[in-house]
């Protein structure tokens, strides 16, 4: 079972690239398990059709001690698995802090037992690694490799570059390894080459470039993703690209984050400022 | 190095047969270089210059990480200390319910819930919102406001009053938002203190924000002038062992109106009537010497340092507070009552007095314990050689005349200072300048603490914030008759063979203050230093590890 983390600047488009992915995985064959470690609870909705999901947290609140793997976990498209961390409202609670409840709570219920013949789980995580709870997927070996969703504007670039630090952090005790960026474009001039630049720089891979592309949010709004939705559509076949890289890939590093002095330098060299 | 040779070798004081300089040299001895030379300003030889002043001492500063200190966190000294001890307000911790159940009623503070009409006593209850994992995701401001709404429904309380533990400063829950809330949808005082214990360095600061919290929300709510003469409140006086009780037994038979006291043996309703005083009296200067001072500033109310530790400073205190009155009638009771007092007080001394006679004594304890108990040993004829305070601050160390001097550092500035006004109706300056000078003239100080060292003879050692290695060390090196410190102290202390009395709890007695208070003391450091118990500590084998024997057949 290989365990992936995907991370990335918030809005960069972390929920959708997985799901995509994720489908393209499932069509591929492959069982997977995604873990939604965002407390708006929506990391799985392209995959389950926008059903309510009902997640770990409110489960356990709940139903108190007495909670079973099937009232967490959904089967959505092309069999994957989908579970929902939950968490609280905006400005109250810690929402790190139920991620680490609700991933234990998956651990004991069995989600990841090998019983489950799972070939993947993908921890879809809110924003930056801001804190303890949202380091919880790449703490302690749960999650393997990390893919970062990135894009040609600089503030993802900058947020890319300070997950990586995070992973160095964890990359010693947990054996955390970054297995490439995924660049989801914004249509920024030079976008591939600079994210190229940047991926040689942190050194990894630009393992997919995701060409921007309306099909993407027309298939979102029908809570289905594109493989779904419309499966000849040239995007599908980016998303089985994606999938199929991931599934073959060996790159796993231990990246080496850039000064800010760098960062602003790989800008100029290559963005709105060449 | 001529000059040099004009001066004259600096002749050792000694304390206890041994040269301090050299005691201080090996404590901190083990010390990395960096922990060494922090605390090297932290060990202090006492030294009193002609003109009063005395060595600078750190204090209220970090302990060192891996230091085993005497501390207590910011809750224990806002919720635990000042807190705790008023009865009729219902105290409900906010957090996981450790931080509730090991505070409850741990300090032995007394109450009498006879002497308020409604009879309310909330002490012997432990109030916690038990705060779960689901509260620390999801925010515990529901779950709070159950428990208030709880309590309010079994109990029906003047008063409710939120402690935040750690956690809830961490997610972020608003209890004074809750608070506010609850007050208006009840309609009593229900009122918040962010004392989460990470704040501050020691319990210190929880003083400070309890202080805040009475002033903001209690103080001046009840502008009753009620009945009585010489009217008084004593502040800093938890009625440990019911220390209070005897205080105010004093008070009684002197004609002093006590109108509230905090906190032991207290009602939030006094404290709602306190600002109608005519004088405050600080016993604690260290935990409470802020409500004086905005008191002061607010309604004009003036603060005398007193301590009703010991016989010698009662009678002192007592005469005090007759000075500042300045009536016939008072001064000539308090006389009468000292007169009335002090024979049996001095007969029991004189009793134990050839026991205790020369015994040496260390004291580790509190923000003022450490300084008003070296009365009581005095009046034993016993010598502190070293003394501490676990929280104090420089000016209960050196007196309030360092204040202009002490360094505010950012831990300090994390700690909320109310800026106070004089209250446009209310202000009233209870004595004139004029009669301020004049009784200043007397001998009788305003708004004044000399602090603990310049009562202490040169050479003895004040440590400030001392640590377990630190106890073990001064114990090897001088073994004292008796060592006053905690409960975190006293078996580690006694496994060298030295009795270790509870100055926070007092073991199992008390009361200590005012004269039956010290009759009590002297019996009990009687009982304690005189005791064999501690000759048996080794067992026979240690003492003789060959044994000898013979065989039956032999």
């Amino acid at each position: 079972m290989r365990k992936v983390a995907i991370y990335g600047k918030g809005g960069i488009g972390k929920s959708t690239t997985t799901q995509n992915t994720v489908a393209g995985l499932a069509e591929m064959g492959k069982k997977v398990m995604v873990v939604g470690c965002d407390p708006k609870a929506d990391s799985t909705r392209l995959l389950l059709g926008g059903l309510a999901q009902k997640t770990v947290l409110d489960t356990l609140r709940e139903e108190g001690e007495d909670v079973e793997l099937e009232d967490v976990r959904k089967e959505g498209f092309g069999g994957t698995m989908c579970t929902e961390s939950g968490g609280p409202e905006p400005g109250v609670g810690c929402a790190g802090r139920g991620i680490i409840t609700s991933i234990n709570l998956l651990e004991q219920l069995g989600a990841y037992a090998d019983s489950e013949v799972l070939d993947y789980v993908f921890y879809d995580v809110l924003g930056d690694v801001v804190c303890g709870g949202f380091a919880m997927p790449i703490r302690e070996g749960k999650a393997q490799e990390i893919y970062i969703v990135v894009s040609g504007e600089m503030m993802a670039m900058y947020a890319a570059n300070n997950i990586c630090k995070g992973i160095v952090k964890f990359a010693e005790a947990g054996g955390v390894r970054l297995g490439g960026l995924i660049c989801n474009s914004r249509k920024v001039d030079n976008e591939m080459e600079m994210i190229q630049a940047l991926a040689d720089k942190l050194g990894t891979q630009m393992i997919h470039f995701v060409p921007r592309d309306n099909m993407v949010q027309k298939a979102e709004i029908n809570r289905k993703t594109v493989i779904e939705f419309e499966d000849t559509h040239s995007q599908a076949a980016e998303y089985r690209a994606l999938a199929k890289k991931i599934d073959t890939n060996e790159m796993r590093v231990i990246p080496t984050p850039l000064e800010i002095e760098e960062l602003e330098k790989l800008l100029i060299d290559y963005g709105i400022a060449a | 190095m001529a000059m040099g040779a004009n001066k004259k070798p600096a002749e050792n004081v000694k304390l206890d047969r041994q040269d301090p300089e050299k005691v201080k040299a090996r404590l901190l001895a083990k010390y990395p270089p960096k922990v060494a030379r922090k605390r090297a300003k932290q060990i202090v030889i006492n030294k009193v210059e002609p003109d009063g002043k005395v060595p600078v001492i750190n204090s209220n500063v970090r302990t060192v990480p891996g230091l085993m200190g005497q501390r207590g966190c910011c809750y224990a000294g806002c919720k635990g200390v000042v807190l705790g001890p008023t009865r009729d307000i219902i105290n409900i911790t906010h957090g996981p319910i450790g931080c509730g159940y090991y505070s409850w009623l741990t300090r032995r503070n007394q109450t009498d819930p006879d002497s308020t009409a409604d009879g309310h006593n909330f002490m012997t209850y432990c109030f916690s919102t038990d705060m779960q994992d689901e509260e620390i995701i999801f925010g515990g401001e529901k779950k709070l406001k159950q428990a208030i709404q709880e309590a309010y429904d079994n109990f029906k309380p003047k008063a409710i009053a939120v402690f935040s533990t750690c956690p809830v400063g961490l997610i972020g829950d608003d209890v004074h938002a809750v608070c506010r809330e609850m007050k208006a949808k009840l309609g009593i005082n229900v009122f918040g203190f962010s004392c989460e214990g990470y704040k501050g360095v020691s319990q210190s600061a929880g003083h400070h924000i309890a202080n805040n919290g009475i002033f903001k929300h209690v103080v001046g709510l009840d502008d009753t002038i009620k009945d009585g003469k010489y009217r008084i409140n004593l502040l800093g006086e938890y009625n440990i062992g019911g220390d209070a009780f005897e205080i105010e037994r004093l008070f009684e038979r002197c004609g002093i109106t006590l109108v509230s006291s905090y906190s032991g043996n207290s009602s939030i309703d006094a404290f709602a009537n306190s600002h109608t005083a005519d004088l405050n009296l600080i016993m604690c200067h260290r935990s409470i010497n802020y409500v004086a001072e905005m008191m002061e500033t607010k309604f004009g109310v003036p603060w005398v340092k007193v301590n009703f530790i010991g016989a010698a400073a009662t009678a002192k205190s007592l005469r005090k507070i007759a000075q500042y009155f300045d009536e016939k009638e008072l001064t000539e009771r308090v006389e009468a009552v000292i007169a009335e007092e002090m024979p049996a007080v001095e007969a029991a001394c004189a009793e134990v007095r050839p026991r205790t006679e020369g015994k040496r004594a260390m004291l580790f304890v509190g923000g003022s314990r450490a300084h008003h108990y070296q009365e009581l040993f005095a009046e034993l004829g016993m010598k502190t050689l070293s003394a501490g305070y676990e929280f104090g601050h420089r000016d209960d160390y050196e007196g309030r005349k360092v204040l202009p001097d002490i360094k505010v550092d950012a831990d300090s500035r994390n700690i909320e200072e109310l800026e106070i006004t004089p209250d446009p109706e209310r202000y009233n300056p209870r004595i004139s300048d004029a009669q301020k000078v004049a009784l200043e003239a007397k001998g009788l100080q305003f708004s004044a603490y000399d602090g603990m060292m310049p009562e202490m003879p040169e050479g003895t050692m004040v440590i400030d914030d001392l640590s377990q290695y630190e106890t073990d060390q001064l114990i090897r090196i001088f073994k004292p008759d008796i060592f006053c410190a905690g409960i975190k102290e006293k078996y580690t202390v006694q496994k060298h063979g030295i009795p270790l009395k509870q100055l926070h709890s007092y073991d199992y007695g008390g009361p200590y203050a005012g004269f039956k208070g010290a009759v009590n003391f002297y019996r009990e450091i009687d009982r304690m230093v005189s005791s064999r118990v501690w000759q048996y500590m080794r067992a026979p084998w240690q003492e003789h590890p060959e044994l000898s024997a013979t065989y039956a057949w032999e």
